[in-house]
């Protein structure tokens, strides 16, 4: 409109780039992010976690605008804390993904600018991950990848999870589930091929897995960077496996 | 009490037909029956002292704090209403932070004191409101240099440079009158001002005390600060001692 | 305090009022909260600007550095303005951007820290502390659409730990062993980078300031918004001193060579 007097506007978001993704198996659950924090071409941090352990079987990973991300997380543990305090246990993963939608949606018109993907162990034991957009559409999937690099390991993601555009050998079928080793490296392969091809992506790796309730380690006592998070004994386990990723 | 029973004692808005407000005179009651507070205002600071009554002994030793930091430089002690010496303390806060937005400058003394009196002289205006059953003493350094106030329940409020309240001020002020308080040190005023409680603590009436302590001066870097707890311990001591000899 | 009676309430009676509406002054309005309230503006550009804040992590805590000058737009209009602030005593913060926010941050942080101290409670506030508060006040400020623009930085020492973390104007923070705002997140970062990454515990405060002094020169000869006169702050376990300013000795024969700068030749 010429001669209409305009204004600019402060623009109350901004993009930090980075990657996460999770992949549920049978019973055990992967949640893994870059940690690498940047605005336009500048590294702002090489160490930022994006990826957080609410409970011992509920793990969130969040990824877009950092401010917004951290915040939300904030909140996301004071929720928990409280249920902890009215209810004496901690909330079921359904029930927190059920919650995130809730508190993502309660900002419709003025949105949290970030992906969410919660991953863990339900309560009948299968591991889980729910995705959600900025709003709070969720669903319950095997596997995700969000992100800048996004677009780069879904497909991957797609192919090697959901065997698409795979055929099995005659006479065999693609597994259901695939064993922790096996989505580990996968999950290693994502993030230094995406390294490798995004400018955003890349500094450092972590890696958390949830184990259900009563299940051995699978190969996970092997692995190199490895440490337990868990805070009781008889439930469901956390761990984290940090990794170096390429730096420039 | 000629008052009770005249009907001009049920409300702080109502004068006596002598040009008295009954209601503030009882809110001096509630001061008179505190345990002692004093301020001493010497050469290089000032000292706060407060005979804490204990009234029981399950209560945890440094609870229930007689003596308040209102900002970096000023402190204030009450004798009268616990609760309603936090309240004004609370206000004093506000007052003094106040102050420090408006001019961007750290409150004097004497607006300090000129501010709590007029809020304090606010709650002898309504039949609503009842007096604050408690006299302040505000102590400091500030520009002008060390300074001491007392606000009384009627909202008056007087400079000094040797304050007492509560049960003992009687006796307090006598002791005070006696020193020489513009060639006293601040550390020697802690000495003294431990004596000083320790002497009008009626043992007869009270059990038991807490002897509370705080200062400001060059040795404070002209914080309000508690007298640190090697200091108060020897002041202490020496004011036990020192009650021996006097009887 | 109110002494309009009716302003006092009322015990809640079921008879008459079921569901409390009584004092309707307490009811909850959602209009606009003044004739005004649609006029009212808030900040949508810097106006008076100070430039990039440098700070590094070295063997005994934190050194941070900042030029004297407040722009406006590119005039170069205070030259003696201070860009490092204490807050307490093992805490410094420095800014970038708007000068009058900076300042206002800073009477902010004052009276914190004076709450603090009223307490009395032995507990003091440390640079974690106070970088999670600005945190949260540069946050709900860009939620509000009336951001403090700012781009800070906050380090010091407490319990034997050293901290070094940004926050914006957006409510974006990290932490690094370095960080620089604006223009030298582009120039000096690079450099303070390459000096301290992986040595930040063998560093002394010599080599440290040898690393800040040099990457503020680069700077006074990059940054068209800055200026050869600058402080440095340091913070150990032993406290914190911001030195006074300091001027950078700088030599411009070089440029006489360069065409567009130099006399002409030809």
């Amino acid at each position: 409109m010429p001669g209409a007097p305009s204004q600019r506007q402060f623009n109350p978001y901004s993009e930090n780039g980075g990657t996460i993704l999770a992949i549920a198996g049978q019973d055990f659950s992967v949640i893994a992010g870059d940690t690498r924090q940047s605005e336009g071409y500048s590294i702002q941090t090489r160490y930022a976690p994006k990826v957080f352990r609410l409970t011992d079987r509920a793990v969130l990973a969040v990824n877009g605008f950092a401010a917004d991300g951290n915040m939300f997380v904030k909140n996301v543990k004071q929720r928990l804390e409280w249920y902890r305090h009215a209810h004496a246990k901690d909330m079921p993963l359904r029930a927190i993904a059920r919650l995130i939608q809730t508190m993502l949606y309660a900002r419709r018109f003025f949105p949290y600018y970030v992906n969410n993907i919660l991953g863990g162990i339900e309560e009948d034991g299968t591991g889980a991950v729910y995705s959600f957009d900025p709003v709070g559409s969720y669903e319950r999937e095997a596997c995700r990848a969000a992100g800048a690099a996004s677009s780069l390991v879904q497909p991957f993601l797609d192919n090697q999870i959901y065997y698409k555009n795979q055929l099995a050998a005659t006479g065999t079928a693609h597994p259901a589930h695939l064993p922790l080793p096996s989505v580990l490296a996968i999950v290693i392969d994502s993030f230094t091929s995406a390294t490798e091809r995004h400018i955003e992506v890349g500094d450092g790796l972590e890696i958390f897995v949830v184990l259900a309730r009563g299940r051995s380690l699978q190969g996970l006592e092997g692995v190199k960077g490895m440490s337990e998070l868990t805070t009781t004994d008889d439930g469901e386990r956390v761990f984290v496996v940090r990794r170096e990723l390429k730096k420039d | 009490m000629t008052s009770i029973g005249t009907g001009y004692d049920l409300s702080a808005s109502t004068y006596s037909p002598d040009g008295r407000i009954f209601q503030v005179e009882y809110a001096n009651k509630a001061v008179e029956n505190s345990g002692t507070a004093i301020g001493i205002k010497c050469k290089d600071g000032v000292v706060l002292a407060v005979e804490k009554l204990i009234h029981s002994k399950l209560l945890v030793p440094g609870a229930n704090r007689r003596i308040q930091t209102v900002d970096r430089h000023i402190g204030l002690a009450t004798a009268g209403l616990l609760a309603d010496g936090r309240h004004i303390s609370n206000r004093a806060r506000e007052e003094a932070s106040n102050h420090r937005d408006f001019y961007h400058a750290p409150p004097t003394l004497k607006a300090l004191a000129d501010r709590l009196g007029l809020y304090v002289q606010a709650y002898t205006l309504y039949s609503s409101v009842r007096p604050f059953g408690i006299s302040t003493i505000l102590a400091g350094v500030d520009k002008s240099g060390p300074s001491l106030y007392v606000v009384e329940p009627s909202g008056v409020f007087y400079g000094y440079n040797g304050a007492a309240v509560g049960k003992g001020r009687q006796l307090a002020k006598t002791e005070l009158e006696k020193l020489k308080l513009a060639e006293l040190s601040t550390r020697e005023a802690v000495f003294e001002a431990a004596r000083i409680i320790y002497l009008v603590h009626d043992d007869a009436k009270e059990k038991d005390f807490e002897l509370e302590m705080s200062w400001i001066g060059d040795e404070t870097k002209g914080l309000h600060v508690p007298v640190p707890k090697d200091l108060l311990d020897e002041a202490d001591a020496k004011a036990k001692a020192a009650l021996e000899t006097f009887e | 305090m109110d002494h309009f009676p009716t302003s006092w309430g009322r015990p809640r009676n079921d008879a008459i009022d079921a569901y409390g509406t009584y004092p309707i002054a307490q009811r909850p309005y959602n209009g606009p909260k003044d004739a005004f309230s649609e006029g009212v503006q808030h900040t949508q550009q810097p106006i008076v600007t100070g430039t990039s804040v440098l700070a590094i992590k070295f063997k005994d805590g934190v050194m941070m550095a900042a030029d004297n000058l407040a722009s406006y737009g590119s005039l170069a209009r205070f030259k003696d303005v201070q860009r490092l602030y204490p807050v307490g005593t093992h805490t410094v913060i420095g800014a970038g951007g708007d000068m009058s926010d900076f300042q206002y941050i800073q009477s902010m942080l004052d009276e914190l820290m004076i709450d603090e101290f009223c307490a009395q409670d032995g507990h003091t506030l440390g640079p974690a502390e106070i970088h999670e508060y600005l945190a949260q006040v540069m946050y709900a400020r860009r939620s509000k659409m009336n951001p403090l623009w700012n781009a800070l930085l906050v380090g010091g020492v407490k319990d034997g730990k050293s901290f070094l973390a940004f926050v914006d104007l957006l409510g974006t923070t990290y932490t690094a062993s370095t960080l620089a705002t604006g223009y030298g997140a582009h120039i000096a970062q690079p450099l303070l980078r390459s000096a301290v990454e992986t040595h930040e515990h063998e560093l002394t405060e010599a080599q440290a300031r040898q690393i800040i002094d040099d990457s503020m020169k680069v700077l006074f000869y990059r940054d068209a918004r800055s200026i050869n006169k600058y402080q440095v702050a340091t913070i150990t376990a032993a406290g914190s001193s911001i030195s006074d300013s300091i001027t950078l000795e700088t030599t411009w024969d070089f440029a006489e060579g360069i065409r567009g700068y130099g006399a002409q030749t030809e």
